[in-house]
């Protein structure tokens, strides 16, 4: 079956004022979807990817340039899901009920190539 | 169909399943934020609230960031502990004010992380002692009293400033305000972290438990407010009396007998209202009167019992326990009950208890009776708004077959604020008067 790679990307300081209850209840909403993927099957991975956001690489004529860490970046990719679907159409469609589509999050959506 | 299982190396937590937890106990963050509050506190100082409201907020939001693709771990709470310690490190290296501590800082770190680790009774023992040094902190007599409220929700009860605006019906900046003051009275005064000694307990005690009942009646009173907020606070009043009751410091009768109190009064909270409809205590169904915290609460009383004082808080959970001995309504032991209004108007003079006093009154001498003894109470100022007064005089002219005055004091009463069920109640009242 295809695999999808999930991008979730997050704007920072989204929930700076979210009382512990509130985040309590967000924290439950993502894990209540995280566990219908693994029971439906579909979940393979998930990684969280550290605060910074990262290095990014690039080529030129002296060699690799080093760019970043961006901290200037507004958005960065909080974590990643690996699930399989049988096609786009389903891997869009379980991602339909992700909470981070809620609290202004963006979900990338990559198929793997095999 | 069938596809093969991921190899084990990138199965989705690094933890074997079966450690992980399934879900997250009720409340588990807020009360978290007021533990890890109050122990961070020790190793910073009061004065430095802030920065440790910082501290907390921050080792929160982590846990949202992380735990949704690492899955719950297999201890939360400890989890969360650890990471504040690490942004407390963290801060050594930010805050210039930190300058000078930074060691005692690190070694508080890693001794409360082993003794976490290695002696978790012990340590959730030391954080309970921790939170009775906050209690005592927040509620300092030198903190102006509306601010008492407010940094005991915010500081030990992990509420947000939106949250105490909407149990308490205020402006979000007047309740912010009264934190910044609750904390500038701790610096400036040089509160102290810490429970204070036998000759100063029985004054700093008084005001910890007016905080409570306080916090507790906002809660419990039907009048204003929302539902979900104000059940939060009837539960964070019982957590706080529970704990000072059950520490060897703290736990004096008046002590129990305010947690006995609590605890009896929210055992009929389910019975109180039936399909959104207020149920007066005559009609409320006894069976969904809750057991378990009827149980919790005839054994704080029986502890409230030892030794010879007899608080105000001792008279009114008995006031309480003789209501629930009754198997019905018609059962209720009012002249008990009307002999306990006598000994608690005694300890506290309330115009409120001299109310509910010429309630039981009724049920043993009569409404004529009655309402010759509440008359006085219209003219007390405090009452002015209170809707109950009205509402009680009309129900005494009900019963003695008085439709026309019982309407009037019924017009009178919808007058004044209450909540919709209420208001609901009383307008039904006045239909069947006017009829």
């Amino acid at each position: 079956m295809p695999k999808y790679f999930l991008l979730l990307h997050e704007k920072e300081g989204r929930f700076t004022q979210f009382s512990p209850e509130e985040i309590q209840n967000v924290i439950e909403e993502y894990h209540a979807w995280g566990q219908g993927l693994e029971k439906s099957g579909n979940l393979l991975l998930s990684h969280k990817l550290t605060e910074d956001a990262g290095r990014s690489l690039s080529g030129s004529e002296e060699g690799m340039i080093v760019d970043g860490p961006f901290s200037e970046t507004k958005e960065v990719v909080g974590g990643v899901f690996l699930i399989e679907a049988e096609g786009y159409d389903q891997a869009v469609e379980l991602c339909r009920d992700c909470p981070h589509l809620g609290y202004g999050g963006r979900i990338e959506v990559r198929e793997v190539e095999i | 169909m069938s596809r093969p299982a991921p190899p084990a190396a990138i199965r989705r937590s690094k933890m074997p399943k079966k450690e992980r937890v399934d879900q997250l106990v009720d409340h588990l963050f807020r009360h978290q934020a007021g533990r890890l509050a109050a122990n961070l506190t020790r190793a910073l100082g009061p004065e430095r609230l802030d920065l440790v409201e910082e501290v907390v907020q921050d080792a929160l939001i982590q846990a949202m960031r992380t735990w949704p693709y690492q899955g719950l771990p297999e201890n939360p709470g400890a989890w969360i502990f650890r990471v504040a310690r690490n942004r407390a490190v963290d801060l050594i290296r930010r805050e210039q004010s930190l300058q000078g501590r930074e060691e005692s800082l690190r070694l508080w770190c890693r001794q409360s992380a082993e003794l976490q680790e290695r002696r978790p009774a012990r340590f959730a023992n030391e954080v309970d002692d921790d939170q009775l040094r906050m209690i005592f902190t927040c509620c300092h007599p030198l903190i102006p009293r509306p601010s008492r409220v407010a940094l005991t929700l915010k500081i030990l009860c992990g509420f947000s400033v939106a949250e105490i605006a909407r149990a308490f019906l205020s402006q979000e900046s007047a309740i912010a305000q009264r934190l910044v003051r609750a904390k500038r009275s701790i610096r400036s005064k040089g509160i102290p972290f810490e429970v204070p000694d036998a000759a100063q307990l029985p004054d700093r005690l008084d005001s910890v438990l007016d905080v409570l009942y306080l916090v507790f009646n906002e809660g419990y009173g039907a009048h204003q407010g929302e539902e979900l907020v104000r059940r939060d606070l009837v539960g964070e009043a019982i957590r706080l009396a529970e704990l000072l009751g059950d520490r060897p410091l703290s736990g004096l009768p008046q002590v129990q007998a305010l947690a006995a109190l609590m605890l009896l009064h929210a055992a009929r909270l389910p019975s109180r209202q039936r399909e959104g409809e207020l149920v007066l205590l005559a009609d409320q169904d006894r069976s969904l009167w809750d057991a378990s915290l009827i149980a919790r609460g005839l054994a704080r009383f029986r502890a409230s019992l030892r030794g010879r004082e007899r608080s105000r808080f001792h008279v009114q959970a008995a006031i309480a326990v003789t209501h629930l001995k009754a198997g019905s309504w018609e059962e209720t032991d009012w002249p008990e009950i009307l002999q306990l209004y006598d000994q608690l108007l005694d300890v506290a003079d309330s115009p409120v208890f001299a109310l509910n006093r010429c309630v039981a009154l009724s049920f043993v001498r009569g409404p004529n009776e009655a309402l010759s003894q509440i008359q006085p109470l219209q003219k007390n100022s405090k009452l002015k708004d209170y809707y109950l007064l009205y509402a009680t005089i009309a129900d005494f002219h009900r019963r003695l077959d008085d439709p026309r005055q019982a309407s009037l004091y019924y017009r009178k009463a919808l007058e004044l604020p209450c909540s919709q069920p209420e208001r609901r109640f009383l307008m039904n009242k006045l239909r069947e008067a006017d009829k």
